[in-house]
């Protein structure tokens, strides 16, 4: 039962491709404050399925000290919320992968929800994740703005999460579920653990409407393969950051990751 | 008094709102814990059990009630009555220990057997290692590391206590990140930690949980201030607003009595418009920060300002939801005081009274020039804490 009627690349992408979809995360600005384009060309160049672009923020509360040091970088270097929707301007001419935004709620807020929406809907974002954003304020006053301009609202589940709300969640998302791997900030775990898998499976039984992809503490091919044997696919972020942080070649650099992520991958 | 049952336009609705303020904007991370805690704070709160513990701690333990003092010089000087509320002579030093006892009990109700804790001035980091030590948690204390230099004298109190102090070394090192840091600490560890928040501020139910536990200070202003005057109601309430929870528990039992005056000072730094302030009703916009949507110091983008002032404990760019929609429904009058001024009337009070206040309630005291006082009028300052913390920045202040 999907709760919108919402259809767009993400929705696209979920019914073609089964397993093992890529999402790569990197903060708008970073590493330098022109080149989210750049790197969003490499990323769908190298053969990421789905490209997740932060919006830096001065409190980044669930992120770990990689992804606070490229938000603080980006932000140092004059990134805006105005700049970057100068920046993906021409989106859609360059990119065709599903992109999703994902920021703290303060400045979509300050922005203003819905020029926000519309901006989005303007340059081609298929979705957002506002991981401050409750439930509660979601459905109360913005959900109609998200549908109005096709924006899937994609919510995170954790291990704590309880089955009833995960339900809830279920009931409230689209697009896809972020499903974040353990209890933890990001970048602060590596490799997966018996107590995840057994996470993964309980909640792979629970057959949810919505697609996930786990996030958080994932590195590597190896732990993207894992991750994925569990859901439609996962998220790598911090591990993107580092290789940005100390590449000297972007373009090739980026392929060369991505490529190695999904080495032996349909 | 039975807090539980006061039913005030000024306090929280089941979703966690004061007027439009407030609510619980936390990664799902933290939803359990939080959720966890909603469903259960009143409950506990109210519980005899508790509240016979939490009374006999304050009394036995932290010395209250702590006096309403007639301040009779100061009142000379103004002309009007004024009384002093002493949380200056509560355990630890200041009114930050009425919450931290309130939460440990309940921590202990909740299975939690882990503290963690932000601290700004170090008041309410000393107040949480203290009441861990008495029960035996661990603590953490999450400081910002600018903070830790400014206030070294809590930092060894907080360590001799046991506690283990964690420099937050981002952002501009003060409480905004030693909050975020004590957020992340929660994410990564659920289930046995508990977060003592040390004022009016963060998701539903902190805020009002806080104010809960710091009306014990009103309460006690009532029947003081009856025995000494006749009446339960002064003309106004005066305290100092960081996050807002010694101005919330100064204002609780007050805020449904229209003819009572409350008075929120906040910190004005080198001046409202230097750049450099922490007066976050004249410079903020509504914004969600730590959880809560409130008045906050932002950049047009909505990117949080480092505020700046004299006083660790007054440092830092938003307020607690309660006191937003104080301000915005003008039940209370917002005043900013400078630096200068608060270093001259916590000096003032040395001569005159023979108290040193904490920097932060000097801040308080200084907005009694402020107000146009009449002889028959009543006023209640919050003295929130006393100065020993603050030796070093008076030293550097000079002019005593
Ligand atoms: C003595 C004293 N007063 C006031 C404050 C400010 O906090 P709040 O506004 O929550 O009372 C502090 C905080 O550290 C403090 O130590």
């Amino acid at each position: 039962m999907p709760v919108t009627a919402i259809q767009n690349r993400l929705d696209t992408l979920f019914q073609e491709k089964a397993e093992n979809i890529l999402n790569v995360y990197f903060t708008a600005g970073y590493p330098s404050l022109n080149d989210t384009l750049p790197v969003l060309k490499a990323l769908e160049k190298g053969g990421a399925d789905i490209i997740e672009i932060g919006l830096p923020y001065s409190d980044p509360v669930a992120d770990g000290p990689t992804i606070q040091a490229s938000n603080q970088k980006a932000l140092d270097a004059g990134m805006t919320m105005k700049l970057l929707f100068e920046q993906l301007k021409d989106l859609r001419n360059e990119v065709s992968v599903p992109v999703v935004l994902m920021g703290y709620f303060n400045p979509v807020l300050q922005f203003g929800v819905e020029r926000f929406c519309q901006k989005c809907a303007e340059v081609g974002i298929d979705g957002l994740i506002l991981p401050d954003l409750p439930m509660y304020e979601y459905r109360e006053f913005y959900k109609p703005i998200f549908q109005q301009y096709g924006l899937h609202n994609i919510f995170l589940i954790s291990p704590q999460t309880s089955e009833a709300r995960v339900r809830e969640i279920d009931e409230n998302s689209s697009g896809f579920i972020y499903m974040v791997s353990s209890a933890s900030i990001t970048g602060a775990k590596k490799g997966i653990t018996e107590e995840q898998i057994r996470y993964f499976e309980r909640i792979n039984a629970m057959n949810l409407h919505n697609p996930r992809l786990i996030g958080f503490g994932i590195s590597d091919r190896e732990s993207f393969q894992l991750a994925s044997r569990y859901a439609k696919g996962a998220i790598i972020g911090s591990a993107f950051i580092n290789l940005l942080t100390g590449s000297q070649n972007l373009e090739h650099d980026i392929i060369q990751f991505v490529k190695s992520i999904k080495e032996n991958n349909k | 008094m039975n807090t539980e049952n006061i039913k005030s336009s000024f306090g929280v609705n089941e979703r966690g709102y004061y007027g439009q303020f407030g609510g619980s904007f936390i990664p799902e991370m933290l939803y359990p814990n939080v959720e966890e805690l909603r469903e259960r704070y009143l409950e506990i709160i109210y519980s005899p059990e508790f509240q016979q513990e939490y009374h006999q701690l304050l009394r036995d333990y932290v010395g209250r009630p702590t006096p309403l003092y007639p301040a009779k010089r100061l009142s000379e000087e103004f002309g009007a009555q004024i009384f002093l509320k002493r949380e200056d002579l509560c355990h630890t030093g200041a009114h930050k220990v009425n919450n931290t006892v309130g939460q440990i009990l309940l921590a202990k109700r909740l299975g939690k057997h882990k503290i963690i804790a932000e601290t700004g001035a170090g008041q309410h980091g000393v107040a949480t290692a203290t009441v861990c030590a008495l029960m035996g948690l661990e603590c953490i204390v999450y400081m910002g590391s600018h903070d830790m230099e400014r206030q070294k004298p809590n930092v060894e109190r907080m360590r001799i206590l046991g506690a283990e102090v964690r420099p937050a070394t981002s952002g501009s090192q003060t409480l905004k990140d030693a909050t975020n840091e004590a957020m992340r600490h929660w994410i990564n560890n659920p289930q046995e930690t508990h977060y003592i928040i040390g004022s009016v501020v963060g998701p539903h139910p902190y805020p009002d949980m806080v104010a809960r536990l710091q009306a014990i200070i009103s309460e006690e202003i009532r029947w003081q201030l009856k025995e000494k005057t006749g009446s339960e109601l002064p003309t106004h309430v005066v305290a100092c607003v960081g996050g807002g929870s010694n101005a919330a528990g100064a204002f609780y039992h007050y805020l449904d009595e229209p003819q009572v005056k409350l008075v929120a000072v906040e910190a004005a730094g080198k001046g409202v418009s230097s750049g450099q302030s922490a007066a976050t009703t004249a410079l903020g916009k509504p914004g969600v920060l730590h959880g809560s949507q409130t008045l906050l110091m932002q950049t047009e983008d909505g990117q949080v300002v480092e505020p700046y002032s004299i006083s660790a404990g007054l440092d830092y760019p938003g307020i607690g939801p309660m006191h937003a929609h104080l301000f915005h429904s003008k039940r209370a009058q917002f005043i900013a005081i400078t630096d200068a001024d608060a270093m001259d009337a916590g000096i003032h009070l040395a001569r005159k009274e023979g108290i040193i206040p904490a920097v932060e309630s000097a801040h308080a005291l200084a907005a009694l020039k402020e107000l146009p006082l009449q002889p028959s009028d009543v006023v209640v300052v919050n003295l929130s804490g006393r100065g020993d913390k603050d030796l070093e920045t008076y030293i550097r202040w000079g002019g005593y």
